[in-house]
């Protein structure tokens, strides 16, 4: 394999809100191309790291980052636009927003925010976007109708259309299964299946076999310190490198 | 199985209870109103008319109609809000959406809550004080807007920044995930959603400057002033000018010999207006309520 530089190195990441420390001192590289599975119990700082990566962590003024962070080889904190970073970084969250707009200007409404006024392009984008959400079918009769009439597993579905709309290298994906129905749930994994081709998933998950079924590699975060990152084939074997992980892994661990 | 015990029996009687004492509250309420504006119209019958709404007071305030102070109460609300509107609004989106917590927008924040508590009489005292002395504008219908301005603007600032606040951080947070900026977010999907909210807040406003008498009566208006019957621009912005709220002040206590009718009529008209204005604003609000869409 040849060895490409990572899309993201972090290095030596810490975060607090006030006194409560959420990441202790994390590093880790994500590979151009991978789909990365972050997993760990709640409140060990998944979510945390995820808002890092697109600079939502600003909007907690009581949250401090220390530490690097690199993306494409650059460092975050020093770019003059943070809209470039976040164009570049789609992100799904864990409950789903539809915006009050109708389900085309949900997906259309980055794009548009990106400068892009051609009716055909646009278009174009958001059937593909759909698609790729596996909400096309449910709704290509009905675009214009208010994407917060969806049920909240459509409008699951319409959040990642959105986080797919601006074209991003890098999609992460906060627990987004846990609103949504286990078929529809395995219908956007196969679609993620086919994502990671074009772009390099992060797939923070609370479902432990979602992460086995999806990631290439696996970290495991427990209360804000990377306890093991490596090839699933490791993480999730009979030998992990720590007993922790092990026992995570396999419901042991209380 | 579905038989009473004390304490369901206790419940329901409280829960009577309950009702009645609210039932009591707004018949409180709506009595009065109902007995206030029913007892004006009645008195007030004999002189509506559309020529009482067009033509000047005559023989010292005693005869003839309005229009004179009907213009200046239109004149000084349109202007003040014109005024207030859009430095309040735009304060609160910053306030809002832009500004970080610190010392400066907390005290930013304290002082718009007690301006907004500040009795009339103390900001006519300051528009006579800045603009009728210190700006030089003297007794004129701009200085009184500044000063009815100055009045409603903390308010309008206070229900913009809750109309604002009433939308859901969630909506920003997606607009900004997806590489919108702070301006984009709010242009699109922070103001669309809050804007009927913003707009009750501006109308309420209205009915404030068009009955207040004290700031004006220092800044702008005059006891009579006589002006040309039927153009609505016969007020220039350096003039001074009559107004509702202040005619009815004058000929109720002022004035020997009104006729009964007179300030009842002019009570009507103030009373009218404002209603009017209202009813629009609720008509503008349900309209884009109907549009809401969460």
């Amino acid at each position: 394999m040849v060895m490409q530089p990572p899309v993201i190195e972090i290095r030596d990441l810490r975060v607090s809100y006030g006194a409560k420390s959420a990441l202790k001192g994390i590093s880790l590289d994500v590979r151009r191309n991978e789909v990365l599975g972050i997993i760990g119990p709640a409140q060990s700082g998944k979510t945390t790291l995820l808002r890092v990566l697109n600079r939502t962590i600003e909007n907690t003024p009581s949250a401090k980052v220390q530490g690097t962070v690199l993306v494409d080889g650059q460092d975050i904190s020093r770019l003059r636009d943070v809209t470039d970073l976040r164009r570049r970084i789609g992100m799904v969250a864990p409950l789903p927003v539809g915006l009050p707009i109708s389900i085309y200007d949900n997906v259309a409404f980055a794009p548009r925010m990106a400068g892009i006024r051609s009716k055909a392009e646009l278009d174009e984008r958001v059937e593909r976007c759909l698609t790729h959400a596996a909400l096309w079918d449910e709704v290509k009769d009905r675009l214009h109708t208010l994407g917060t009439k969806l049920s909240g597993g459509q409008q699951q579905r319409l959040t990642i259309a959105r986080a797919l709309s601006h074209d991003p290298e890098i999609l992460c994906l906060d627990e987004f299964s846990i609103a949504i129905d286990p078929v529809t749930t395995m219908r956007i994994e196969d679609v993620l299946k086919e994502l990671k081709n074009s772009m390099t998933i992060i797939l923070v998950t609370n479902l432990v076999q979602q992460a086995r079924r999806l990631a290439d590699r696996t970290a495991f975060i427990l209360n804000g310190d990377l306890v093991e990152l490596d090839d699933n084939s490791v993480v999730f074997s009979d030998h992990p490198g720590s007993r922790q992980t092990y026992d995570y892994v396999n419901g042991i661990f209380g | 199985m579905f038989q009473a015990t004390p304490f369901t029996q206790r419940k329901r009687r409280t829960e009577q209870l309950a009702k009645a004492i609210l039932v009591l509250m707004t018949l409180c309420l709506v009595i009065p109103l109902v007995l206030i504006v029913g007892y004006l119209v009645i008195q007030a019958a004999p002189i509506l008319s559309w020529d009482f709404l067009t033509s000047n007071p005559i023989r010292g305030m005693r005869a003839g109609g309005i229009w004179s102070p009907l213009l200046g109460t239109l004149y000084l609300v349109v202007i003040s809000l014109v005024i207030a509107t859009p430095i309040g609004v735009l304060a609160a989106v910053f306030l809002n959406e832009y500004a970080r917590e610190s010392w400066f927008t907390r005290a930013v924040n304290l002082a718009v809550v007690n301006l907004a508590g500040v009795p009339s009489i103390v900001h006519a005292l300051f528009g006579l004080g800045a603009f009728v002395l210190f700006a030089h504008l003297g007794k004129s219908i701009l200085a009184a807007s500044l000063t009815l301005a100055i009045m409603t603007m903390p308010v309008i600032i206070a229900s913009t920044k809750e109309a604002l606040a009433a939308v859901p951080l969630a909506f920003r947070e997606a607009c900004w995930n997806v590489g919108a900026t702070r301006w984009q977010t709010i242009r699109h999907v922070v103001l669309p959603n809050s804007i009927s909210g913003i707009l009750t807040g501006i109308i309420l406003q209205v009915s404030r400057a068009a009955g207040e008498t004290a700031p004006i009566m220092f800044t702008g208006a005059v006891f009579f002033k006589a002006i040309e019957e039927g153009n609505v621009f016969a007020y220039g912005l350096f003039d001074q000018c009559m107004t509702l709220s202040m005619h009815l002040f004058t000929i109720s206590t002022q004035v020997p010999d009104v006729p009964h009718a007179l300030p009842y009529g002019t009570a009507v008209v103030l009373l009218g207006t404002v209603l009017l204005v209202n009813t629009l604003a609720i008509g503008l609000r349900i309209y884009l309520r109907s549009r809401k869409k969460w």
